[in-house]
């Protein structure tokens, strides 16, 4: 069983004489202790809604519904009554956001919000309390962090107030950490600290992470398995080399075609996907993906593709994949999942390509919606 | 067209900003010095990359190149026109070979304004076009080549997407028929998908257009794919310069050498072999920027000499300019990078007590 | 692949090319911000409310039962205020009668015109005096320079002055120093809204003199008062129009607070809601009636204001468009 089980998840916002918005619209994926994964996709993909959700922080307005599971280490996220969440909020689960200033309390010392959490979740008080947020600040890289304690968000740069917001999030020591594009609003040099610091952080402690994020540079350096996330679906989950060499939902291949590479050469054209993320098809009526898909078929149409599971543990939702060289599509499809057997009996498996970071437990079999 | 056939020459610009305070009438207390000379030039029909964390004064380099920003002091030579003592209407005038593409695609653009009025206001500002017909001719054929429909001219950019939107301001640019263009992050606010289309598009505009372009980016990937020359700025100066190839493969500065291993590469293989350079700490605060050379105070290379009380030139080494003192022995090997602490950088323009906020006398702070 | 199949591709092929209502005009943003007020239900109430207000200002009083300054109950010996006798309603007289005997369903009816009329002028008193100050600020601003900076600072601290004052002071000191007349109480609430749209219009000039539309017209080459003229001045209109609609609320009570205090028209014959609450006080116990009924009429048309105003500033947002 893995620690965060997300099955079918769906966020429809309905607002009156609007048209409903599917922010999220069935996202499966899972998440292992101590692995890292990755979700990937452009602006309005559902990134954010997705997170938001499991952490039960989405806006109380009318009109909002959440369906499917988040089974988190047994329990379902969604089911949970506001109180037992708020205990695992912090606790278990934590969250970093994108923009650290709007997430700290603007009027209230630095150490004193630490110290909340500390005194919250794990009853600590006084200069027991004090003590334990400056070596949670040190930890997290701060200069002098005893004084800083003292200082308002605003005194500290945007790189340092990240810190401090990681240091609040890792300071129960969570199971689960969600980072919701936690560098976008930073610098290379600071973005490529701050990284470090998860990956440290991660790697000590044996937290899972989720990291959300639309830059493939950064999954491509941390992450071990990645979702893909295309109009509110994950369209294919890998780990991480198999998705970068061989990318077989065309989505996929096609960001990647898109981003230019610091070592590519001058001139070098891109291949970008045509059209924007506002031409979709809304998923019920078939593939949302087929108004800019160069590999479209008849059959893309009509109904949605199914989620197709191959032997290298990886998963994809479309009827026309990127063939992978030396694989005729014939063959492709005979190696392609036995759609008919049990969920989480995956046929014996090729050697892992890319081992996850807990030894000895391999790329978990998955409960994916039986197609 | 020979190669050294400059169309654009920039000389020790320097652009400081008066920083204001007081509680009834303003005085300056000191100066945000946000291009604190740089030299420069760029040869007609080439890309010069500008590079460089928040804060470095990129923007600023641009806006004052085009006049938007009137420099402190410093030339800006404009196919051998001196552009800083052009008097105001022959300056309006040069404007139309001139133009500037910015970063938000949306904010460029004048909610009120539909697509049609967009696009003539530059033409009619500068008596292009007959009568009518003839610009609606012109703008057709520039809608064309930015490969926005006809359809478009009605609508007004809200009804746009993103990419579309940058089209739009790109199209602007180009109405004109300009010879430079100044593109501020021509795609950071753009999907990674549309990124790329755009980029394609500015690159293909070079091709048919003989364009020359400043191209403003923090994203390193992006400037390094689309320009020639790549230049990098740290607090206000260029601390390198270099052909594009050349400033991957065998970057010089320190900073360079920090900046190019801090960014990510979509290859998992490229990710876990490379060397990572972390850099302590922030970058100082341009209003009180470190002596000697600037980047001393993050340098792994530091040296105890020279470093702190000797601001570095720009010196030409191979194919390069690079402002470092010690880039030679770096380069070989001789010097090893060593450990630095981070040391506490304060956020610009904030009041050192906690709740000493004052009064809102910013603009915009109260609509 | 089946029949159906090839129409599906039909649609996406249209969708791919990226939008197919090529005949449609372009929305501009006060249609489309017109649009999403017919869609809001505040706004619709508020128009409504202000609808009936405006109906009943301005052709009520041509169609009132009765002259609102005529002592009827008086001289029909119904009204014995000394003694306490004011009676209610009744078959004629739908809201009975006031203090002095007079037909307060008339009176109502011909104050609604007062009250709009002092709401509206005195806002556009406000509006009027502040825009000039407010622009002349943002303009000189905008231009810079010692000057500029120098007349900027000058009217805006002018103007700070005044936003420190309490309102309400303010306008009792000007009907101190102008006497008390219907005037005096337009003018004193127009002075308080002064600061507001003074305030208003220069930091929204401001803010749209640096962005970065107007940073692309000045590198079109466009001229600096044309900019002036198409881009800062529009788009600062919004929020001041936004403005203008809730002060016209807030211009109502206060001129009916200011009423109530004896600042307004001295000659209580001429009917304003205000006036009337005032002199309906001695009378609560009575007949609560002569208080609540102008007390309702002000509540309502404010909120009325107040709700068309919300939902344009709403409506208006960049923020909230698609
Ligand atoms: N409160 C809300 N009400 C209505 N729609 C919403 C709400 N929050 C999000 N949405 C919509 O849900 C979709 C997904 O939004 P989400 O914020 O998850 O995107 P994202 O993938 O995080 O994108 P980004 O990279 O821009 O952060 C978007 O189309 C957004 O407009
Ligand atoms: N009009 C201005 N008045 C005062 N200071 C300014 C002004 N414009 C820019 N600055 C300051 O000058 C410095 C350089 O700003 P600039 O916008 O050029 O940076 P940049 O390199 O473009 O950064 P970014 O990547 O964030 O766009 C910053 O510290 C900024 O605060
Ligand atoms: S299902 Fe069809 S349209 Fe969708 S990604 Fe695959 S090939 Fe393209
Ligand atoms: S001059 Fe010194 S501090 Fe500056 S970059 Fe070179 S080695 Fe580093
Ligand atoms: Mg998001
Ligand atoms: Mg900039």
């Amino acid at each position: 069983m893995a620690l965060l089980e997300v099955d079918d998840l769906s966020v429809t916002f309905a607002r009156r004489g609007q048209r409903t918005v599917h922010a999220v619209d069935g996202v499966s994926f899972s998440v292992d202790t101590g692995e890292v994964v990755g979700l990937v996709g452009e602006s309005g993909c559902g990134k954010s809604v997705t997170s938001l959700a499991i952490m039960g922080l989405l806006p109380k307005q009318p009109g909002l519904r959440v369906g499917g599971k988040a089974v988190f280490d047994g329990n379902d996220l969604l089911q949970l009554d506001d109180r037992s969440r708020r205990d695992i909020r912090g606790r278990d689960v934590a969250m970093i956001f994108q923009d650290p200033l709007s997430s700290l309390n603007p009027v209230i010392p630095i150490g004193l919000q630490v110290t909340e959490v500390l005194a919250r979740h794990r009853g600590m008080k006084g200069e027991a309390a004090a003590k334990e947020a400056a070596d949670l600040l040190d930890r997290v890289g701060i200069p002098d962090p005893r004084r800083r304690l003292k200082e308002y968000p605003h005194q500290l740069s945007g790189g340092m107030r990240q810190r401090a917001l990681i240091a609040m999030a890792v300071a129960c020591q969570p199971r689960l950490l969600i980072a919701d594009e936690p560098t976008t609003a930073l610098d290379v040099t600071i973005q490529a600290q701050i990284l470090e610091l998860l990956k440290d952080l991660v790697r000590d402690s044996g937290t899972a992470l989720v990291m959300i994020t639309h830059d493939l540079g950064v999954v491509a350096g941390m992450c071990d398995t990645i979702n893909v996330l295309y109009a509110g679906r994950v369209v294919e989950t890998a780990t991480r080399r198999p998705l970068f060499r061989q990318p077989r939902h065309p989505y996929t291949e096609g960001l990647l075609g898109s981003v230019p590479r610091l070592d590519a050469g001058r001139g070098e054209r891109l291949n970008p996907i045509p059209g924007s993320v506002r031409d979709l098809l809304p998923w019920p009526d078939g593939c949302a993906f087929a108004p800019r898909c160069a590999r479209r078929v008849d059959a893309c149409v009509g109904e949605p593709p199914e989620l197709v599971l191959t032997h290298d543990a990886r998963s994809y939702r479309c009827v026309n994949p990127v063939p992978v060289p030396g694989l005729t599509p014939e063959a492709d499809a005979r190696a392609t999942a036995p759609t008919t057997t049990e969920p989480g009996a995956v046929p014996a498996q090729a050697e892992p390509a890319d081992p996850p970071a807990v030894p000895g437990s391999g790329p978990a079999p998955r409960e994916e919606e039986t197609p | 067209m020979s190669d050294n056939d400059i169309l654009v020459e920039v000389r020790d610009l320097k652009v400081h900003f008066p920083i204001r305070r007081g509680v009834l009438f303003d005085r300056t207390v000191g100066h945000v010095k946000a291009v604190d000379g740089v030299d420069l030039s760029i040869p007609r029909g080439k890309t010069y990359g500008l590079v460089g964390e928040s804060g470095c004064g990129k923007s600023t380099l641009g806006r004052a190149l085009l006049q938007l920003t009137p420099p402190t002091s410093g030339e800006v030579k404009f196919d051998g026109v001196e552009l800083t003592t052009l008097p105001a209407g022959k300056l309006r005038a040069t404007r139309r070979r001139m133009q500037m593409i910015f970063q938000d695609p949306m904010s460029s653009l004048d909610p009120r304004q539909n697509v049609e009025s967009i696009l003539t206001e530059g033409l009619q500002a500068h008596g292009i076009g007959a009568n009518r017909d003839d610009r609606r001719r012109i703008i057709g054929e520039t809608l064309d080549a930015v490969g926005l429909p006809k359809w478009a001219l009605s609508r007004y950019p809200h009804e746009f997407s993103g990419g579309q939107r940058q089209r739009i301001g790109i199209a602007r640019a180009l109405v004109l028929g300009p010879e430079l263009i100044v593109a501020d992050e021509p795609v950071s606010a753009l999907d990674v998908s549309i990124q790329a289309q755009v980029v394609n598009l500015l690159d293909e505009l070079q091709d048919s257009l003989g364009l020359t372009y400043l191209v403003i980016a923090h994203d390193l990937a992006v400037v390094r794919h689309i320009s020639d020359v790549v230049g990098v700025m740290y607090l206000g100066a260029l601390v390198e310069e270099a052909p594009s190839d050349r400033l991957y493969t065998e970057p010089l500065h320190p900073y360079t050498r920090a900046l190019m291993s801090a960014v990510p590469v979509p290859d998992p293989d490229v990710e876990d072999r490379r060397e990572r350079i972390l850099l302590a700490g922030d970058l100082p605060s341009p209003a009180n920027p470190p002596s000697g050379c600037r980047f001393h105070t993050r340098c792994p290379w530091a040296q105890p000499t020279r470093c702190a009380d000797e601001r570095p030139e720009l010196r030409q080494i191979g194919a390069s300019r690079v402002a470092c003192h010690w880039a030679e022995q770096i380069a070989a090997g001789e010097l090893r990078p060593h450990e630095v602490t981070a040391k506490v950088t304060r956020p610009e323009d904030e009041g050192e007590e906690p709740g000493v906020v004052s009064a809102p006398s910013e603009p915009g702070s109260y609509v | 692949m089946t029949i159906t199949g090839g129409k599906k591709r039909e649609k996406i092929d249209r969708l791919a090319e990226l939008s197919a209502r090529e005949d449609e005009q372009g929305v501009s943003l006060w249609k489309e911000a017109f649009r999403r007020l017919r869609r809001n239900p505040a706004a619709i109430v508020g128009v409504v409310i202000l609808a009936i207000f405006v109906l009943v200002a301005v052709i009520g009083p041509f169609l009132v039962p009765y002259s609102p300054t005529d002592s009827i109950g008086i001289r029909e010996g119904l009204v014995k205020s000394g003694q306490g006798i004011i009676p209610g309603a009744s078959a004629d007289h739908w809201l009975g009668f006031d203090h002095q005997g007079r037909d307060e369903f008339s009176r109502l009816v011909v104050g609604a015109r007062q009250t709009l009329l002092v709401g509206v002028v005195s806002t556009l008193i406000g509006l009027a005096v502040g825009a000039l100050i407010g622009g002349v600020a943002g303009a000189a601003a905008g231009l810079g320079g010692r000057w500029g900076r120098w007349i900027d600072t000058t009217l805006m601290r002018f103007i700070d002055m005044l936003l420190a004052m309490p309102s309400l002071l303010l306008a009792v000191s000007i009907a101190a120093l102008l006497g008390a007349s219907l005037t005096t109480v337009m003018i004193a609430v127009g002075v308080v809204s002064v600061p507001i749209f003074a305030r208003l219009l220069r930091g929204s000039m401001i803010a749209q003199a640096n962005s970065d539309y107007v940073l692309a017209a000045t590198s079109l080459g466009v001229k600096k008062s044309k900019i002036a003229l198409t881009h800062v001045v529009p788009n600062s209109i919004a929020p001041v129009i936004v403005q203008a609609t809730l002060t016209l609320a807030t211009a109502i009570i206060e001129a009916a607070a200011l009423s109530f205090l004896g600042l307004g028209n001295p000659d209580s014959a001429i009917p304003e809601w205000g006036v009337m609450l005032a002199d309906a006080q001695p009378y609560l116990g009575i007949r609560p009636g002569l208080a609540i009924y102008p007390a309702l009429g002000i509540i309502i048309t404010a909120l009325g204001f107040t709700l068309l105003g919300e939902a344009m500033r709403e409506a208006l947002d960049p923020k909230l468009r698609k």
